[in-house]
This record gives C-alpha cells, sequence and structure tokens, in this order.
C-alpha cells in the first residue's frame, strides 16, 4: 500500500507532463506539416519555423515577430 | 497587344498548361502580413519529397523581392513573404522553371481555427483523465482490496471531475442552447449520461460502494471528442467567396474631367457620365462606353469568352473586364452598386442564402437517436423502481443504459470515413472543402459543365495554318514578341523562333505586330490590317501573315478541349448522369465543343443569372445537380448548385464557391471524386449498421443491469475500433471499377 503512495503521484506527473508536451507542440504548430518534417530531415540546410527564416536579419524582423 | 513590360510578365511563351495568374490577381490574393512584408500562398499539387522542398523554395528565395518561402508537404502549398514594395515577383514563371505547375491559392487566411483548437486541447485534457483512469480501473478490475479500490476511485474522481468540467462544456454548452430553443440534439442525452454517470460515481465512491464509472465517464467524452474534432475537420467553415468577390473590385479609378485634370477617386463616389481613363492591364472599374481609344479586352471573367474581344469607341464593356491593350476612355453607365460585379456579388449571396440547408447524414441519424435513448433510459428507471423500490439501483441501470449507447460508434462513424475519403482525394490532387460534399455527390443526377477553362483550357492553339515552312519561323519569332493569346498559340508552333531577331517591332493595339526579318516587312494580325484593307473579312478566329504587305497565309484558332474531357464525360454518363454544357460563348463555339464530347445538351451565350436559373430548373425537376465550373461567371452557379466543383486554375471565386477544388488540372477528378463519395458512402451505410448493431445487442445486457465498469468499457471501446477499422479500408487499394479502367485507357493513348 505504501509504495502506491509514491507510484501514483508519479504516473500522474508522467501522464500530466506528456499532457503539457502535447499542448506546447500544438500552440508551436509542430502538427503543421507531419509529410514535411519526415521529408526535411533529408536536406542539408539548417531548417527554422516561417517567422525566423530570414535571409539576413534587418529591422522587419520585430514586425515579424507578430506574425507568429 | 501589350508593350508593356511589367516585370515577370515578360514574353516567355512556356508549356504552361494553364493561364498564370496576373499580377493584379496575386496582389489581391495576398495579404499583408507585416508593414513591409506580404504572404502569398502558392498551391504545387505536384510536391511529394524532400528534393521538391529544397528545388521549389530555392526557385521562389532566389528571386528578388522574395523574403523567404516555406513549403508545406501535407497541405502542398507553399507560403512566400515578399515585399511589398517590390513588384509582384515572378513565382508562377520561377516554379514552371523548376518543373513544378502551381496555382495561386487564395483560400480563407490560416488564421489558425479557434474552434479548432478548442476542441483539440479538449480531446488531449479528455485523454489524459481517461488514460489515467483506466490505469487507476484495471488495478481495481482485477481484483484490489477494498482500502485500494477506495483511494483508486477518489483519485479517479479527482482527475475525472476537473476533465470533465473542461472538455465537456462543448457537449453541455450546446445542450444548453438546444435545451433552451425548446429542441433536443445529440448532446442533450451525452450531457445527461455525463452528469449522471459523475454524480452517481461520486455517490457511489463516498459510500464506498465496490463500482464507480469515472473511466467510462471520461473515456466517452474522450471518444465523442475525437468523433467532434473529425467532424469540425470536414465541416467548411463561412463562406467567403462573396468577400473574394468584392476584392477583385478596383477600389479607385482615375477619372478625366471636362478640363482635362486627370484625379484618382473612389469608385464609389463616381457617377454615370464622368469619364474615366483606364490603362493597359488595369481592370476596368464600372460599367461603360469605351469613347476614346481601341484596343482588345480580356472579358473571360465576365463572358466566359476565350477570346480577347477588340473594343473600339461605341462598344460596352463591364465593370472586371480587364484592358489588355491601348488605353481606353470610358463614359461611366451605371454607379458602382449597379455594376456588373455588384450584381454578381448580390447574386452570390442570394444563391449562397437561398441553397437549401443540407442536412447530413449524421445530423439526420441523431435527431432520430436521442428520443429512443431518453426514453429507454427513462423506462430502464421506472422499471426498476418499480420492480425492486431501490432507486439507487434502477438509477445504475439508467445510467448505464446512457453509457452504454452513447453513441461514441455513431459520432465517429461519419466524420472518420469522411477524413479517410478527404485524404484520398487529396492525394488525388482533389481538395475536398466539406465533408458533405461527399454526401451530396452521391446522389448527383446530373452533371452542368462549364465551357472555357473548365472542358477546354482556356488557351488558344492553332488547328489550320495556309503559312509555308519557309515563313512558319518568320510568323512565330514575331509572335513571340507579344503576350496576345493568339500570338502565344502562333509561338509555339516554332519556340526556337523567339531567338530569331526581329527589327522595327512594333505592336498595334487590336490589330496585330509587325516588324522586319531578314530584311522583309511581316505583319501579323487581323486579316483586314495584315493585308492593308485589301480584304473585308474579319472573323477573330483567324490571323493573317504577310510579307510585304502580301498575304503569304492564315492561321485558324480554337480553344484547346482538356485531354480528359472526352473521356470523363463517357464516365458520367455511363453512370447515368445527364451532361450539359452551359457556356457564355458563342452557339459556334459551343456546339463544336459538344459536338467533339458527345454532349446532346448545351445552351450557349449564356449570362450568370441565365445559368442560376438553368440550374434552378433542373433541381425543379427534381434532380441533383452537380456544376463544374471556373469563371466568376460560374461562381453564382456554383453557390447554387446541390454540389459544385472547380479546377485549380479557376477565378479565386469560383474556387471559394465550389465544394471541390481539383488542382491536379484533369478533368477526370469529377468520376474520380464520385467513385470515391460512392465508396464513402457505402463505408457510412455500414458503420451506421455496425453502430445499431452494436446498440441492439448490448442494450438488453444493459436494462437487465448487466453492465458493470468493465462491460462498459469493453463494449464502448470494442465498437468505436470496429468502426474506425471500417472507415480504414477507405485507404485500402480498391478493385478499379469499369468504368475507371475505361478512363485510364484513353489517357495512356495520348500520354
Amino acid at each position: 500500500m505504501s509504495y502506491l503512495v509514491w507510484l501514483v503521484p508519479i504516473g500522474l506527473l508522467m501522464g500530466a507532463t506528456a499532457l503539457f508536451i502535447f499542448l506546447w507542440s500544438l500552440r508551436q504548430g509542430q502538427y503543421e506539416d507531419l509529410d514535411g518534417a519526415a521529408a526535411r530531415i533529408l536536406l542539408d540546410e539548417e531548417d527554422r519555423p516561417m517567422a525566423e527564416r530570414r535571409k539576413s536579419p534587418s529591422p522587419l524582423s520585430a514586425a515579424q515577430d507578430q506574425y507568429r | 497587344m501589350a508593350g508593356c513590360c511589367t516585370p515577370g510578365t515578360d514574353t516567355s511563351i512556356g508549356a504552361q498548361n494553364v493561364a498564370w495568374p496576373i499580377d493584379e490577381e496575386i496582389r489581391v490574393a495576398s495579404r499583408a502580413v507585416s508593414e513591409a512584408l506580404m504572404q502569398t500562398d502558392i498551391s504545387v499539387p505536384a510536391a511529394h519529397c524532400a528534393a521538391c522542398i529544397k528545388a521549389i523554395e530555392k526557385a521562389l528565395v532566389t528571386l528578388p523581392g522574395v523574403e523567404t518561402a516555406r513549403l508545406n508537404l501535407t497541405t502542398r502549398r507553399v507560403s512566400v513573404l515578399w515585399r511589398k514594395e517590390s513588384p509582384v515577383p515572378p513565382f508562377f514563371k520561377a516554379l514552371s522553371k523548376a518543373g513544378y505547375e502551381a496555382t495561386l491559392y487564395s483560400e480563407e487566411p490560416d488564421q489558425g481555427d479557434p474552434e479548432f483548437t478548442r476542441l483539440l486541447r479538449a480531446t488531449a485534457v479528455a485523454g489524459f483523465a481517461a488514460m489515467n483512469i483506466m490505469l487507476l480501473s484495471v488495478s481495481v478490475w482485477s481484483g484490489a482490496d477494498a482500502g485500494t479500490r477506495h483511494a483508486f476511485h477518489l483519485i479517479s474522481a479527482l482527475l475525472a471531475f476537473p476533465a470533465v468540467a473542461y472538455s465537456g462544456r462543448i457537449f453541455f454548452a450546446s445542450a444548453w442552447a438546444a435545451l433552451k430553443a425548446r429542441t433536443t440534439n445529440m448532446d442533450v442525452p451525452i450531457s445527461v449520461g455525463i452528469l449522471l454517470t459523475l454524480g452517481l460515481s461520486l455517490y457511489d465512491t463516498l459510500a464506498q460502494e465496490p463500482h464507480a464509472y469515472f473511466d467510462a465517464v471520461t473515456s466517452l467524452t474522450f471518444f465523442l471528442l475525437i468523433g467532434r474534432t473529425l467532424d469540425h475537420m470536414m465541416r467548411r467553415r463561412a463562406r467567403v467567396a462573396v468577400m473574394g468577390l468584392a476584392r477583385l473590385m478596383p477600389r479607385g479609378a482615375v477619372t478625366v474631367s471636362a478640363d482635362g485634370t486627370r484625379d484618382y477617386n473612389d469608385v464609389r463616389l463616381i457617377e454615370a457620365g464622368q469619364m474615366l481613363l483606364v490603362s493597359p492591364g488595369e481592370r476596368i472599374p464600372l460599367d461603360g462606353t469605351v469613347m476614346q481609344g481601341s484596343g482588345e479586352i480580356d472579358a473571360q471573367l465576365v463572358t466566359g469568352e476565350a477570346q480577347p474581344v477588340p473594343v473600339e469607341a461605341g462598344s460596352k464593356v463591364s465593370a472586371g473586364m480587364l484592358n489588355l491593350t491601348g488605353a481606353l476612355t470610358i463614359r461611366v453607365e451605371k454607379k458602382a452598386e449597379d455594376s456588373f460585379l455588384s450584381q454578381m456579388i448580390r447574386m452570390m449571396e442570394a444563391a449562397e442564402a437561398g441553397r437549401s440547408r443540407y442536412r447530413r447524414i449524421a445530423d439526420r441519424a441523431a435527431s432520430l437517436y436521442s428520443p429512443v435513448i431518453h426514453t429507454l433510459a427513462l423506462a430502464a428507471f421506472t422499471g426498476w423502481m418499480v420492480m425492486t423500490g431501490d432507486w439507487h439501483r434502477a438509477l445504475t441501470v439508467a445510467v448505464s443504459v446512457l453509457i452504454i449507447t452513447c453513441p461514441c460508434a455513431l459520432g465517429l462513424a461519419v466524420p472518420m470515413v469522411q477524413v479517410m475519403a478527404a485524404r484520398r482525394l487529396f492525394e488525388q490532387g482533389i481538395a475536398l472543402k466539406d465533408g458533405s460534399a461527399l454526401e451530396r455527390l452521391v446522389q448527383v443526377g446530373a452533371a452542368v459543365f462549364d465551357k472555357t477553362g473548365t472542358l477546354t483550357l482556356g488557351r488558344l492553339r492553332v488547328t489550320d495554318t495556309t503559312v509555308a515552312q519557309s515563313d512558319l519561323e518568320a510568323a512565330a519569332a514575331l509572335a513571340s514578341r507579344s503576350r496576345h493569346p493568339a500570338a502565344s498559340a502562333v509561338a509555339a508552333l516554332n519556340p526556337a523562333a523567339a531567338e530569331h531577331p526581329v527589327e522595327h517591332l512594333a505592336e498595334h493595339p487590336g490589330l496585330g505586330i509587325e516588324g522586319y526579318i531578314d530584311g522583309a516587312f511581316y505583319r501579323l494580325g487581323r486579316p483586314s490590317w495584315a493585308q492593308e484593307g485589301r480584304t473585308t473579312e474579319s472573323a477573330q478566329t483567324i490571323s493573317v501573315l504577310s510579307r510585304d504587305g502580301a498575304p503569304v497565309g492564315a492561321f485558324a484558332f480554337t480553344d484547346t478541349l482538356r485531354a480528359e474531357a472526352k473521356s470523363t464525360v463517357r464516365a458520367l454518363q455511363e453512370r447515368g448522369i445527364a451532361v450539359e454544357i452551359i457556356s457564355g460563348d458563342t452557339e459556334e463555339a459551343v456546339a463544336a465543343v459538344a459536338r467533339e464530347l458527345g454532349v446532346n445538351t448545351y445552351r450557349a451565350a449564356m449570362l450568370p443569372a441565365d445559368k442560376v436559373a438553368r440550374l434552378a430548373k433542373l433541381r425543379g425537376e427534381g434532380m441533383k445537380v452537380l456544376m463544374v465550373g471556373d469563371g466568376l461567371n460560374d461562381a453564382p452557379a456554383l453557390a447554387a448548385a446541390d454540389v459544385s466543383m472547380a479546377p485549380g486554375s479557376a477565378v479565386e471565386v469560383g474556387r471559394n464557391a465550389a465544394d471541390l477544388v481539383f488542382f491536379n488540372g484533369k478533368l477526370d477528378s469529377v468520376p474520380a471524386a464520385l467513385s470515391i463519395a460512392r465508396r464513402a458512402a457505402r463505408l457510412v451505410r455500414q458503420n451506421l449498421a455496425l453502430a445499431v448493431i452494436y446498440n441492439i445487442l448490448v442494450l438488453p445486457l444493459a436494462l437487465a443491469g448487466y453492465v458493470t465498469p468493465l462491460v462498459a468499457a469493453i463494449a464502448m471501446s470494442l465498437s468505436s475500433i470496429l468502426v474506425v477499422a471500417n472507415a480504414l479500408r477507405l485507404q485500402g487499394g480498391e478493385k478499379p471499377s469499369v468504368v475507371e479502367a475505361r478512363i485510364r485507357k484513353p489517357m495512356k493513348a495520348t500520354a
């Protein structure tokens, strides 16, 4: 019985962590292009989300941030 | 012809399948993401691998003015950010060079869908609670002692209450709204079931009874939310077709007053009788009469006519037509609110409002279902109450009836199939915008096609020429310098001639193009002009080439039929669907196409209102009508039809008004979509039957009071799995039907 006092909270914590990670990744837009994510790993260039992808850093990036 | 040289519209004549959108259209379809940047979404249906990502993004990013580009391989769309102040980068040319056919994507922008996110969050929370509680319940079922069981029930209650309070809101809100309106919907038995079960389980937990239904109530919420989320994915968001149309209207126009001063005015303030100046490349803002200038206008958007129409002083023009060549001075005949485009907007609104609201299969099933369940649960309660007099026992039975009949399988039955069907369609290059379109597609009895741009490519092709081979190169060399559709067709005869030097090149709006090639003076264009008035022939479908004033031959043009037009029409006719052509084009042109395709019923010179009226008549005869069209003139008809399809090359308004859009550019998408819709309909029927059989089997158990939480969990999961597995069969390979085999054959022959 006493081990349950530890195991049950640990189990719930793990579940809650998974839930949190799912909600976080959902908000990050990580499910928007599942096929693309699978293919992009084959590309050499480093990949960034649309908002961070710039040819060069420019004063526009501040305006860009509000886009995402 | 266009002497203007806006970047990106230079004289390249590739083997493009469809006309690229003009710069103005691209600008209209783009949206500003910041003060300096515009975002344009382009659909690239052929993208499918990592190499495609690289090629497409590279082709776009290297264009001047483009800030960044990112391809979404799932939606096969590339989003391009480009600087607003720069001219529109030649996206489509670059993509075509990279080997990808592309079309402008201008649906409602992906601003995110708050309702969808809400559903997804609710589903995640319910899933978390359901899984954890199920874990605890398994230990209870496998025989935990009373103390542990009680502790586990308490933990379950602690998890279940907040989870149901959060995730269940979706059902409670909808049920409450229904009750307030004194009606009932599927959410009413669901909400009652959830709340009763929760209450009873809490009582049982506190009373230290052996059974609590926390696992059932949370997994029920979880399953139902999955169904609800899928269903939401398949429902079309609010239509924005009319908005797209409004955006096509030029906002302002240059007015010329009597003393010659020019002013830029808001179109809404321009009165009838005022003079407007319309430069080449601009859309005509208001209906009017040409007073000065001559040239050609592209009326395809308005009338559906593929060939440019020559205009001169006295010609009537409508708002929305594109001025191709030569500056025109126009006297305004109608105010903005009476213009052709405004009338179209009103017609679309009327069509969308009048489109009889289709009741989806799932809704019809639910409306039959919920009264039956309510009555049964109530009967179970009273029955047990009368027999045993034990209210707790009676309530437990009633609750178990509600739980076990709760329409998990029913909620998944339809959306699951529709999601699979949408996926199948998408793989074939067809975008499905509303799941119920599949249901409507199955019932179609008549298919009405537009001609220009739908059955044909809307692109001219030389059908016959009397020009000798020796002069052909000169003709192609001249033609390659012009953007005129007829010139493009001539230039396509000998693409290499574009390199041939032409001296003293001049293009005359509405007449033709001239220049010296190897010392000889050539003219290509209208017969009367090319031969310097030595002929009276003025057929627009003919261009004449002359050398030093003497005619050396003529070109005849026709619109190109889509390769699969014939097989598509035949496939539909074999399915017993009446095929009809309605077009805004001339009788002669429509008759020729109808004859070639073997279509007996056709109507020519149809105005947009006539098309809607024709559809209304067909529907009045009790037929469900499928409309396939692409032009602005088809948009009201697309909105008015029972179900509609548009090619990806259609104008934005047409794509928005259609239920299905085929981006692959193949007309045989129509029978392909039909066969997928039929298979989906069959699976939906099977799924509904499975759900009903399941209920008939388990209901006696529940009524007899044999349903423990364990039995409920097993029965509920089993039925849901069965329904989902059945829906997944749509993904599997199918035996090609006779009709499809016939479609494929002629395609191979031409390929």
